[in-house]
């Protein structure tokens, strides 16, 4: 039994469909691994009870053309699930029960998967090392005391102690990757548009997306082909052709043309991730494809534009939490004393600082200066990748500047924490699909990720070059168990 | 630039956020840091650049404006902090 939290998705989906394993069997696995694991707070809220009789439920009568035959899954604490509570990481959100399911949680369910519980991240997403959630801050299983990364922290450490085979995580300036990367795992951040944001506590949404978070890239080709779905309740949802993205996997990029970008190459960066990413072009030439220099000159404006358009959408979007209609609510004086004092209880200092930041950018006076200022920025860095692409079909870089740090370390400098991002958040705002895997270790063991980025729905495209790099790479993820006494 | 505590205290009031002395002063530090960060965009002549709103590149489509949620009022009130079958309850408003 034991080792069967130890196998990939896919190998997981075989021995289900070969009768070898039960989904009891396997859901009882993760579950005893979980109970074992508390001290990582992964999870929010579990779902044990219920996972178990759905598995048992499905052994029953097993479905075996589903692509998720009877696999439990915990996801991130940020997609609604019905019936279960969903809190966001916030205590303003720490009462709440759904009463519907968000569209990307149902495709999965809609496969045959089983909720095993929901995964703590960063209150409302904000946050790069899971410390702002309300619900305590997350180990990484590589080490203890060491961040996850974040927001998607707790799904990150999931996946990495191998609690759950799988997750979902959402990433608005690199909440996917850079967790993937500080736990030395898989994660995609697929085309803005291609997974419905329907039931997804809303961040900043022109920004907001769904994507996979794996062991391994084929398992993240699965999860990614029943995630994304065109959704008539999402407006910005795009009504494309998707492509099953495991079957059409393949590692043969020969004659692909792969550009290197000179901007990331940052003031500072430590010679381990220079020279990861000089490991990376060498696996990509290994595998027959070709690297291009390029340049995309506006990147170190990308970071100070996010801090300008994503919390000025948070604002907006986090203004529905006033203690009326659902949600955690302060005894007031009055109606506006209930409002006040009930956003300053229910939001953490990192919530409030970005509703700060938003209101400001957007106030009377300033809109132009700012806001305006910031969008119009981010067109120059949309054109910059446009243009990249009349020359390559993908572009290469390290996912983070960094590998995980300490808890702690980096809790009193907002802008040193902001500064993890500088080389997921261009993708987000260029709505490009991104990936990150892990490519390998640091002198402190820890692991190190790289970073391929594609066209718009060119999410095949990236999943291929990551396959046919993992193979080159051969990563080999350093779990201990340290958490378990 | 810099903002000051009457301007924090304007913010706060806009954002609906109550903050003390002590709150108010740590966000001005915080927020001066952050705006300094933020004004390495003014480098940029953006004069005739147009503003990007959004990166899908498709126009919102029509549908028929037709109710599919019925009879769901008992959801819609269930997670409202005080209990009340029909309404929900905000304290006293008109005197």
């Amino acid at each position: 039994m034991s080792d069967i939290t130890k196998q990939s998705l896919t190998q997981l989906v075989e021995n289900i469909k070969n009768k070898k394993l039960s989904s009891t069997d396997i859901t009882k696995a993760f579950i005893e691994r979980s109970e074992k694991s508390k001290e990582l707070n992964s999870y929010i809220t579990d779902d044990f009870t219920s996972a178990l009789e759905k598995a048992k439920k499905f052994d029953q009568k097993p479905n075996l053309n589903l692509k998720l035959p009877g696999v439990p899954m915990a996801v991130k604490d940020l997609f609604c699930t019905k019936n279960i509570k969903t809190t966001a990481g916030s205590k303003i959100l720490s009462n709440f029960v759904p009463t519907y399911e968000s569209t990307v949680t149902e495709n999965i369910w809609n496969e045959g998967a089983i909720l095993l519980g929901k995964l703590n991240c960063d209150e409302f997403a904000m946050g790069s090392s899971n410390e702002t959630s309300f619900f305590g801050n997350v180990q990484n299983p590589i080490d203890e005391n060491l961040v996850p990364g974040g927001s998607s922290g707790g799904s990150a450490s999931a996946v990495a102690g191998q609690l759950t085979p799988i997750t979902i995580g959402t990433d608005t300036g690199g909440s996917i990757r850079q967790p993937a990367s500080f736990t030395g795992i898989v994660g995609l951040k697929p085309t803005y548009g291609s997974c419905s944001r329907y039931g997804i506590v809303a961040f900043a949404s022109s920004l907001d997306q769904a994507g996979p978070m794996a062991q391994n890239v084929r398992d993240c080709a699965l999860l990614q082909e029943v995630i994304s779905t065109y959704d008539t309740k999402d407006s910005t949802s795009i009504d494309f052709k998707r492509k099953q993205y495991s079957k059409e996997l393949t590692n043969n990029i020969k004659g692909k043309k792969i550009g290197i970008p000179k901007e990331y190459r940052i003031d500072g960066m430590p010679k381990e991730i220079e020279d990861l990413w000089q490991k990376g072009v060498q696996y990509v030439k290994d595998c027959g494809a070709e690297t291009i220099d390029i340049s995309l000159p506006h990147t170190s404006y990308a970071l100070p534009t996010y801090y300008i358009v994503a919390p000025a959408e948070a604002s907006s979007n986090l203004a529905r939490y006033d203690g009326v209609k659902y949600g955690f609510r302060a005894q007031g004086e009055n109606l506006i004393d209930m409002y006040e004092k009930t956003r300053s209880e229910g939001f953490g200092a990192e919530v409030q600082r970005r509703i700060m930041i938003g209101t400001y950018v957007l106030s009377s006076g300033y809109y132009d200066a700012y806001y305006l200022k910031a969008q119009k920025v981010r067109n120059l860095i949309k054109n910059d990748f446009d243009e990249a692409y009349k020359k390559v079909d993908a572009i290469l870089t390290p996912s983070t500047p960094s590998s995980a740090f300490k808890i702690g370390e980096k809790t009193n400098d907002p802008v040193s924490m902001y500064l993890n991002d500088i080389f997921t958040v261009p993708v987000n705002l260029a709505g490009l699909p991104g990936i990150s895997i892990p490519a390998g270790h640091d002198s402190k063991g820890y692991p190190l990720g790289l970073q391929i980025i594609g066209k718009a729905f060119d999410e095949q495209n990236i999943l291929n070059i990551a396959y046919a790099m993992e193979e080159k790479i051969d990563f080999k993820n350093k779990i201990t168990d340290w958490w378990i006494k | 630039m810099s903002i000051d505590l009457k301007t924090i205290k304007h913010i706060s009031k806009l954002s609906r956020i109550s903050v003390d002395e002590k709150k108010a002063d740590k966000l001005a530090g915080d927020l001066n840091s952050i705006f300094d960060f933020i004004e390495k965009l003014n480098e940029l002549k953006t004069d005739n650049v147009e503003p990007l709103t959004s990166v899908a590149e498709t126009s919102l489509k029509l549908r028929i404006d037709e109710v599919k949620s019925k009879n769901i009022r008992e959801q819609i009130v269930k997670n409202s902090p005080q209990d009340n079958e029909d309404y929900f309850v905000v304290p006293k408003v008109i005197e």
